[in-house]
Formats: C-alpha cells, structure tokens, sequence
C-alpha cells in the first residue's frame, strides 16, 4: 500500500503549496505540477493498468478522487485571489473607491420636469399641447371669458398692465393672468372635436412672499365634441389625478364658481401631508384644493364661433408651482424661481 | 362671510355638527373656510358684576374693582377706562386660558400682584376672549347676564368664515345661507316678521324721492322714523355683528348694519333734519363736485358717478359711503332710511376709483336683488322702532324704475344629461329647485320644467345655472366617472413644442442646470450688460404700474437674469458653473401683441473640469461655449456658419454671430470684461444665446440614410504651414470639396517656435475612402497631392519639414 500513502502525501504537500500561492499567474505551475500531463498524479493514473487488480481499484478511486479534490481547490483558489485583486489596490490593482473623472451633469428645472408629466398624462388621454401669447389682449383673458370690465373675479386676479397703446390709445394689452386666456384663440382657429392642454407663465400685481410670487405656472385643458359631459370632465380628471397623486389618493369634486363655467366645479385631493385629518398644510380642512374646472359657459363657446346647442365643452385650469412644492415639500414658492444651484441639484 | 351659528339658527334648524354643516356647504359651493367655537375655551369664565371700584394705592392709571360672582367676591386690579359700578362683565378665575391682549398667544391666567396689590383673576376684554380683536376697554355684558352663570352658556356661538362666490351675492347674508342650509337639509326658512304700526304722517308729505339717473338705480325706498332716542343697542344686537366682525355704534346704525348682515341688502340711515328742503334726488355726480364722506376725506367727484343728494348738494356717493354733512349724530331724531339697488358697474367703477372698499360696494357690485330693498327696509324700520322708540311714517316711499319681470326657464331631463352625462328624473328635478325656492310650472313636454328663480337669485339666467342648482343640490358625487367618448381628435402640435424639449434636454446632458427665471427685470439689469450705459434699442415693453423697479421692463433678452443668477450662485459655489433658461423673450411691434420669441440662453463659468485627483482646472473659453453650440446644432441638424461678430456684452475678439440659411440666429463668445464687472465676476465666462423659434424651420426634419462604405478607409496626416489670417474654414473648404475625403479632423494647431512670426501651422488628419472599391495607396496619394496644390495655390500653404 506504498501507493496509498504516496498519493495521501501527495495530496496534502499539494493542497499546503496551493495555499502559499498568492498570485494568480502562480497557479499555473502548480496546476502543470501536479495536475499536468507529467505530474505525478498522472503518471499514477497512467500506470493503474499495471497494478494488480485489487490495488488497481483502490488506487485508481484515491488517484480519481485526489485529482477532482484538487482540481476543485485549484478553481476555489483562484476565484478567491480574483476577488483578493479586485478588492486590493495592489501592484496591478486600482483603489475603485477613488472618485471617477467626473462629467459635468445638468437638471431639468423641477417645473419643466412637472410640466412635461403633466402634459405626458394628458397627451396620453388623447389631447394635444398648445401654447399661446404671455402678453395678451384684454379681450382674451377677460373679456372674452364673461370677465367683463366691472367684474368683481378681476379684482381676484390683479393685473399687469403693459404700456403699449394701440391705434385709438387704448391700453388693453397686459400680461396674461390665467392660462385660461388661450382657451378661445383655441377654439377660434381649431374645428371641434377639441381636446387641448395649454400650460405657460402667467403673472399678477402680487408682492413676493412664501407663498406668492408675480410670475408663476398655470396649465388649463379643454374638451370640445358633441357629448362632452361633466362625467367626462370627472373621468378626466380622476385619471390625472390617479395618474400623477397616486392610485389611493382620495378626489373630492365640489361645487365652485369661475365666470366662465357653468356649472363650474372645484377639485382637491387628501392632503398629502396628513392624509385627510387636518393639518396646517390644508387649513384643517383635509383637502387640497388642485384646479377649478367646469362646463365651457354657453356664453363663452358662442363667442368663440362654436354653437353651445350642437357642441359641449369641459375645461380645467390649475396652478403647477404648488404641485412640486407638494411633492417635494418645498416651503418656499420663491425657490423655484430663484435659480439656486443648492436646490436645483436636488429635482 | 362670518356667520354666527347661533343667528343661522334662528332662520333654520339644524341638527348638524360644525364639521357636518361646513362639508354640506363647502360641497355646494360656499366653502367654510373653518369655524370657530366661541366659548369652547372658556372654562373659568364666569358672569360678574362690578359691586364697587377702589383706587389703586400706588398706580393712577390702575384701579381696583370688586365683581361678584354670586358665590363669592373677587378684588382684581385693572387699567381698563370703562369699567362701571353695575356693569356686568366677563371675570375670569385664575387657571382660566385667555389670550394676551398683546402678543395674541393663549395663557393661562395666573394669580399676579400688580404694584403691591393682589389681583386674583381678571375682568376680559374682547380680544382676550378671542371674540374680537377690540382691547381697548373691558367687555360689558348685558344686564340680563346672570351673575355667577359660566359666560359660554351665556353667549358661546360658533362662527363659521364662508367664502361666498362673487356670483352669490345673496349669500352674503345670514337669510342667504340659511336659505343654502335649508335646501341641502330638507328643511324650512323662519323669516323674521317685518311688519309694523305705522303710527306717523304719511311719507309722501314729508319726502319726495326722485331718480334722474335710472340705468344707474333701478329702485330707491325709504322710509322715515321720527322721535328716535339715539342710545347704544341692546346686547344681543351687539353680539351679531359683533359675530359678523363689525363694530356697534349706535341703535340706529347697529339695526341698519345688522339688516344688511341679515338680508344682504345695505341701509344707510340719513338725518332726516339734515335732508335740505325735504327731498332726495338719486343723479349723476356734477362737473366738479365735491363731498366730504363719513371718514372725514373730501371726495371729488365725477359725472360717470351716482350720488344722492338733497335739494341743494350730494349727501352720499351712491351705494359706496354717506357723506359726514348729512350723518346721523347723538342729537339725531328723525331719520330717513334708505334700500336701494344701484348698477353694479357703476358701483364698482366709482368705488374703485375713490379707493373705498366697503360692506355695502361688495354687495352692490355683486349685483344683489332690487327686489330686496322693501322686506329689508320694512325690517329695519321695525327694529329701529323697536329700539329707538321712533314713530314710522305711514307708507314707504318705492321708486322703482327699473323692474323686470322674471322670466322663466325651460330645462329639460335631456339638457340635464347633455350637460352631466347623468339622468336625473324630472321629479328629481323640481324637487332640487323647489328646495332653493324656484316656482317651478308645468311646461309642454312632460320631460321639460318652466322654473322661476326666487327674486334673491340674481345670478341665474340660463339653463345651464338651473343644471347647476340641481347638480349641487343632489351632489356633485352623484354624477358618474366617465371618459369621453367619440374620436380622439388629430393631433397637430406646433413642433416647437417638440423642439425645445428636445434642446432642454440636451443642455441638462451637457451638464447645463435649467433655471426659470422672471420676465420682468429692471432697467439697472439690463444696463449692466452694456460696457456703455445708453438708451435701450428698440425700448422694451414696459409695465404700466410695476410693482417695483425690478420688475418694470419685459425682458428683451435672458441674458441678464441669467448673469445675475450665475453672480448669486458665485457667493457659495465653487468650481464650474453651467446655466440655461430657455423662455420667452417680448419685442414690440406697432399696434398688436409683442413679438415672444422662444430664446435659449446659456452660460458656462469656472473651470472646465472641476479640479480632482486627475487634475485640470483650466478655466473655460470661448471653444467650451462653441463646442456646445456645435453639439446641439449638430444633433439638431442645423448647418450653421460662424462669423465675426459685434455682440456689445461680449469680449470682441472673441464671439462668433451664430449664422443659419444666412440669418444671425445667436452668438456665442467670451463676455466682456466690463460685463464681468459690472456683474461682480471675477472670472471669464462664456454665453451662447440662440432664436430657437427661428432657427427650427432649419433643423432636419427628414435624415436620409447614407450607406455605410464596406471598404477600408485610408488615413493620411498632412501638417499645413499658412499666414495667420488664413482660417480653418478655408482649408476645410478646400479639402471637403474633393471627392473621396470622407472626413477631416484637426488635430494640431502650433504657433511660434521655429515657425516665421507671421505662419501658424495646422495638422490635419483625411480620412480617404470610396464607397464602390477598395483605395490604393497611389489612389489616395493622388488626392492628397491635388489637396496639398489647390491649397499652395489658394490660400498659399505649404508642408511643414
């Protein structure tokens, strides 16, 4: 039983060796040494023919299974020293923790970026981005939409005047207060079936403060066809608001007034903050109050060339600013316009 | 709108709680902002009585009152000036919660001793109660307080704040929301009886009521009350409009404020022997006029305004304030008493050019009903009598020109639908309307209604108002959650839409940040990017009353907002800084809108790597801002020429116009160093600005495929010697224009050394390939020959040794 003890020797100086080695490039000689063609090993394996029968079958097991053993050690070896070099900066490794070069990166503004989803979810729903005049005639954001001139809703939206005269010397140019001022250009240059979405800068007379600032962001939609419903305008908007507060946030659609609906609808969502019990966020009341919305007002459609008989309308109108300050928790409306690079990495 | 519940209930009963009541109305349209529990703090705070008033030994202004609190007495010290042996007051106990008359917080009363004497408790005013903000004197209540009794059973309330929509003037009215609780409750209004001897001479011998302008006063009446006693109103006409946040004053003015609050319809009571020769015209303002209103501040006036006046001048400027020459004074006896409806307009045109915002301008405006005037009159001239003594003239005087009947509407269960998408019967229908006060008549069809709103509904005119009425009665959760159906309409959105997304997007990949920043800015602004202050050309569109300096002008360009941000964010930002807005810029155009150009405008400061362990902190230039430029142009598929410029923000000798089928549709370069201090800079930094609304008809709408050449490519690297002022478009003009040069790189540019002061050398690398054959050498050694003469021949260069 020479052999056996032979093979048990050169079983363990094999293994012992295998674990002074530290470098991969080093595992080669030793497979060659004693798993190569001319290791000891195989020459055993090769001369098993020649041993008598009963030594041929333990010897040939042991020699068999020796060489799968190391065979495995070999691989478990040399996975480790691979880890060992990937994690070391030694001589041909690098220390990966270092900083990489680095690309300049840049941000979309958190209002671009809101904008953009909010139109994305409309687009989805079938209607169509349009923009139209920051500064615009009085005719498109009063009077047109039964704001007339002694209306007390133009008292709500203190206006900025702006100081070109026209022909006769009138002053009826001002800086647009609501998105809602492109509803009829609209419906002036397109045919019904109308499904638009229509966001842009609005300003007004208004002192900065945490809350308010001259110059903000509005979206407004609208729906023209033949059986334009409020159920509709509800389906719409439930499908917004799901779409972008999340599947569970609870809508509320209540009764509201804006002259140019009829009847005229406001929608808020459980507040984000305390969930519907009642906070300083939400005036205790649960809500947050998110767009106003309605029926075109018949008024509004006729004079904008369509037949309120024939044609049903819905439009909705809501101020974005407030949308990421909700999301985020941002507490200061005049950060979004403040250009500060410490809050504009954060979106 | 504050509304006591207590008063509301009154009017209608209501088994809702606070919370309750609030939803039912917000949900209908009149939103309760939220509601205070007056009294709901109150533990503490007992009915006393003032037995006896020492004075304080160390302290004048102090004095020591005795209230007794039926079970025991309690000396406390007070500084209040109208304290009154007799008076009943509120007292309360040490331990009780009140709010500090000075710093509006809640604490808890403590025993204190006030400059030596002992003070256990405390006699309230108004605003410790948290009742009104009134701290001038201690509150008085009425004699008929019952000493001892805890003061919230004795006139705790809860007071809800409604926002009342313009359009719902008869809102603004306790009636008016007792109406709307009635109606969304199934139950009944209790209005208040307005009946009354008419114990005096008839009116029509002591009055005569005239209206010469009636498009601007549909209805005048009036009635007069001799022999009244001025005096001050009992409590709990003190505690309404104390609860509707208005001051009493005096009997008579109390009951014609508290109507007001009570029928939405404003009063206003003249002193009758003030009226010169017995009469009242209703006229336009003359040329000229002036009056002196109840504030004390002389008004003039103008004929597009309504006053009433006597027989000899204006006494009110209609509808908006009285005038102080024909107030009610102590002295008063007599007084005439005026409801009218004045033209909504006018009433706004005239309050809002005095400036005078009042209780009754607001109601006016909002158009209430004139059929309002008499029960409202009728009301008040039967409390004044009431409280003021007084006999009423026999008769009222109504002068009502502009009547009109009300016409009824046609709703069908079909428009019901068309309008809601939900069917809705038509007994349904009248029962909603019916609810608010509509006569509702039977029409030709069965599926139809003739309605008739109540005379307080002022604000309904159309079929569409009804389908409203009915929907927020019934509840607007009532109504189902559909899509609309039909075709989805073709969509045809401006590309520009598209494209500055698009342009977006790439900048924030090149590492730019996007800021928004306002439209308006300040001429100070705009002059900073001039290394010369001089006028603006053309003059930028201006704000007819700007908030402020800094927000007077449209901007012309986004430049200076965008310097402006960069200085900010120098102040805490080291390292690169890269910006961009894209917006709107306005220029003027002669009798229309502005034109609003969409302009991008970027700027890159600081160094072009932030400095690292890999090194580099050069500083950017004028290739950063191109290279830029280049790769949006580029990935846009714009083909633009860079050409000398004259851009005054910028350093001259280095900016480029940017120039696109001819047009200069932007800039890029270097600022100028005056630029750079004017914005407080103290680095270089570059700007690119570009028409993105011009140049988008340029970009590439259809790419074409171009075959990818199956053969290998032959490189050649050639280094050019040429004088200084030959370009690099030059030479890339040459050798793009020959066939086979597929691409051509610069790769070196080298001045000085060994080369004459006057050449600069330029290292090319030429990419040779055909796409029909594999080149050969001599093939491509051809071309490069032919290059190399063209050049020596053209722009006079030669190989570099």
């Amino acid at each position: 039983m020479e052999m056996i003890k032979q093979l048990k020797e050169l079983k363990s100086s094999a293994l012992k060796e295998l674990g002074a080695v530290s470098q991969a490039k080093d595992l080669e000689a030793w497979r060659v040494r004693y798993l190569g063609k001319k290791s000891q090993l195989t020459s055993i394996l090769r001369g098993l023919a020649k041993l008598p029968i009963e030594e041929r079958r333990q010897v040939g097991a042991l020699s068999n299974q020796i060489k799968t053993g190391l065979e495995e050690s070999l691989e478990q070896k040399a996975r480790l020293l691979k880890q060992a070099k990937l994690a070391s900066a030694g001589e041909e490794g690098i220390d990966i923790t270092l900083p990489g070069r680095h690309f300049p990166t840049g941000r979309l503004h958190p209002l671009t970026q809101t904008v953009t989803e909010i139109c994305d979810i409309f687009v989805s729903m079938g209607f169509q981005v349009v923009e139209g005049p920051e500064v615009e005639w009085d005719y498109y954001n009063f009077e047109a939409l039964n704001i007339t001139r002694h209306h007390p809703a133009r008292d709500s939206m203190a206006t900025l005047w702006v100081d070109a005269e026209t022909e006769k010397g009138e002053r009826n140019m001002l800086l647009r207060t609501h998105t809602t001022a492109v509803d009829t250009r609209v419906m002036e240059q397109m045919p019904p079936p109308i499904r638009v979405v229509m966001p842009g800068k609005v300003y007004r007379y208004e002192a900065s403060d945490v809350t308010h600032v001259p110059m903000f962001h509005q979206i407004d939609g609208l729906a023209v066809d033949k059986n334009i419903t409020m159920a509709d305008l509800k389906g719409t908007l439930y499908e917004f608001a799901r779409r972008f507060f999340g599947e569970d946030r609870k809508v509320r659609f209540r009764c509201d007034y804006f002259p140019f609906v009829e009847p005229g609808v406001e929608m808020a969502i459980e507040c984000l903050v305390c969930g519907g019990t009642g906070c300083r966020l939400c005036g205790n009341s649960g809500w947050i109050e998110v767009l106003g919305a309605g029926m075109t007002h018949p008024r509004v459609l006729e004079r904008s060339g369509i037949d309120p008989r024939e044609y049903t309308s819905f439009a909705f109108g809501m101020g974005i600013d407030r949308l990421p300050m909700l999301r985020y928790g941002i507490d200061d409306i005049r950060l979004l316009y403040g250009s500060d690079l410490r809050f504009l990495r954060q979106f | 709108m504050k509304v006591s519940l207590k008063w509301l209930e009154q009017y209608v009963d209501i088994d809702l709680s606070p919370a309750e009541l609030a939803d039912k109305l917000t949900m209908a349209g009149t939103e309760a902002k939220g509601w205070q529990v007056i009294g709901g703090n109150w533990e503490g705070i007992v009915v006393g009585q003032i037995l006896a008033i020492n004075p304080h030994p160390n302290a004048d202004r102090l004095k020591l009152p005795i209230v007794d609190l039926g079970t025991e007495q309690q000396t406390v010290v007070c500084g209040a000036p109208n304290l009154k042996v007799g008076d009943k007051v509120a007292f309360a106990r040490v331990g009780a919660r009140l709010i500090d008359g000075h710093s509006g917080q809640i604490v808890q009363l403590e025993a204190a001793n006030i400059r030596g004497v002992a003070s256990n408790g405390m006699v309230c005013s108004e605003r410790e109660l948290g009742i009104s903000d009134y701290h001038q004197d201690i509150m008085v209540l009425a004699a008929e307080a019952k000493v001892g009794t805890p003061l919230a059973d004795f006139m705790g309330d809860v007071i809800f704040d409604l926002d009342v929509t313009p359009n719902r003037p008869d809102c603004l009215s306790v009636i008016g929301i007792a109406r709307e609780v009635a109606a969304l409750t199934g139950q009944k209004v209790r209005l208040p009886d307005i009946s009354y001897d008419e114990t005096g001479a008839p009116i029509e011998e002591q009055i005569s009521i005239d209206i010469t302008a009636p498009d601007l006063c549909p209805r005048y009446s009036a009635s007069l009350i001799t022999g009244v006693k001025i005096a001050p109103s009992p409590h709990w006409l003190q505690q309404r409009l104390l609860a509707g946040g208005m001051r009493p004053i005096n009997n008579v003015v109390d009951v014609t404020n508290f109507v007001m609050l009570e029928y939405g319809e404003p009063l206003h009571a003249f002193d009758y022997n003030r009226v010169r020769g017995r009469k009242i015209i209703v006229r336009r303002a003359e040329e000229g006029e002036v009056l002196v209103t109840l504030d004390g501040a002389k008004r003039p006036l103008s004929p597009d305004m309504l006053v009433i006046a006597d027989a000899e001048r204006a006494v009110a400027v209609a509808g908006v304030m009285g005038g102080a020459d024909s107030e009610m004074t102590g002295r008063t006896t007599a007084i005439v008493l005026e409801a009218a409806n004045f033209n909504p307009p006018s009433i706004y045109h005239t309050g809002y050019t005095l400036g005078l915002p009042s209780e009754a301008r607001m109601r006016f405006e909002r158009g209430i009903s004139p059929e309002l005037t008499v029960p409202a009159l009728r009301r008040a001239t039967r409390l004044i009598i009431e409280l003021a003594d007084g006999k009423a003239a026999k008769g009222i005087v109504d002068v009502y020109p502009g009547k009109q009947e009300p016409e009824p509407i046609l709703l069908s269960t079909g428009e019901v639908k068309r309008l809601l998408g939900v069917d809705f019967s038509l007994g349904q229908i009248k029962t909603a309307l019916a609810s608010l006060g509509f006569d509702c008549q039977e029409a030709k069809s069965a599926s139809e209604v003739k309605a008739i709103a109540p005379y307080w509904r002022s604000d309904i005119g159309l079929a569409e108002d009804l389908v409203e009425e009915v929907a927020r009665v019934i509840g607007y959760d009532r109504i189902p959650v559909t899509m609309p159906g039909g075709e989805v309409p073709r969509q045809n959105p401006a590309p520009i839409i598209g494209f500055k997304q698009e342009v977006r997007r790439d900048l924030a990949g090149y590492g730019f940040y996007e800021v928004i920043t306002y439209s308006l800015t300040s001429l100070d602004l705009m002059n900073k990017l001039l290394p010369q202050p001089h006028p603006l050309e053309p003059e930028p569109l201006r704000v007819v009353r700007p908030m402020s300096t800094e927000q007077e002008y449209l901007r012309p360009s986004l430049r200076a907002n965008l310097l402006a941000a960069l200085e900010a964010n120098r102040r805490h930002e080291e390292g690169g800084i890269r910006l961009f807005e894209l917006g709107r810029v306005y220029q003027r155009r002669p009798n229309d809108l502005p034109d609003e150009p969409e302009m991008l405008c970027g700027l890159l400061a600081g160094p072009r790597f932030d400095e690292s362990w890999h090194g580099g902190d050069e500083p950017v230039d004028f290739f950063d801002a191109k290279g830029v430029v280049e790769g949006l142009l580029h990935h846009l598929g714009v083909e633009a020429d860079f050409k000398p410029a004259d851009d005054e923000s910028l350093n001259p000798a280095k900016q480029a116009a940017i120039v696109v089928g001819g047009k200069k549709l932007g800039v890029v370069g270097e600022l100028h160093h005056k630029v750079i201090e004017t914005f407080d800079l103290s680095e270089k930094a570059c700007l690119f600005e570009i028409n993105l609304t011009e140049i988008l008809p340029f970009t590439l709408e259809h790419k074409l495929f171009q075959p990818i050449s199956r053969f290998p490519a032959v490189v050649r690297d050639i280094a050019l010697v040429v004088g200084l002022s030959v370009t690099h478009r030059q030479v890339m003009d040459v050798m793009t224009g020959f066939p086979l040069v597929t691409r051509v790189a610069l790769f070196d540019l080298y001045t000085g050394g060994k080369l004459p002061a006057d050449k600069k050398s330029l290292a090319y690398r030429i990419t040779f390939q055909s796409s029909t054959k594999t080149l050969t050498d001599e093939a491509a050694n051809k071309v490069q020959q032919k290059i190399i003469d063209k050049l020596s021949k053209e722009l006079g260069a030669t190989l570099r040794g």
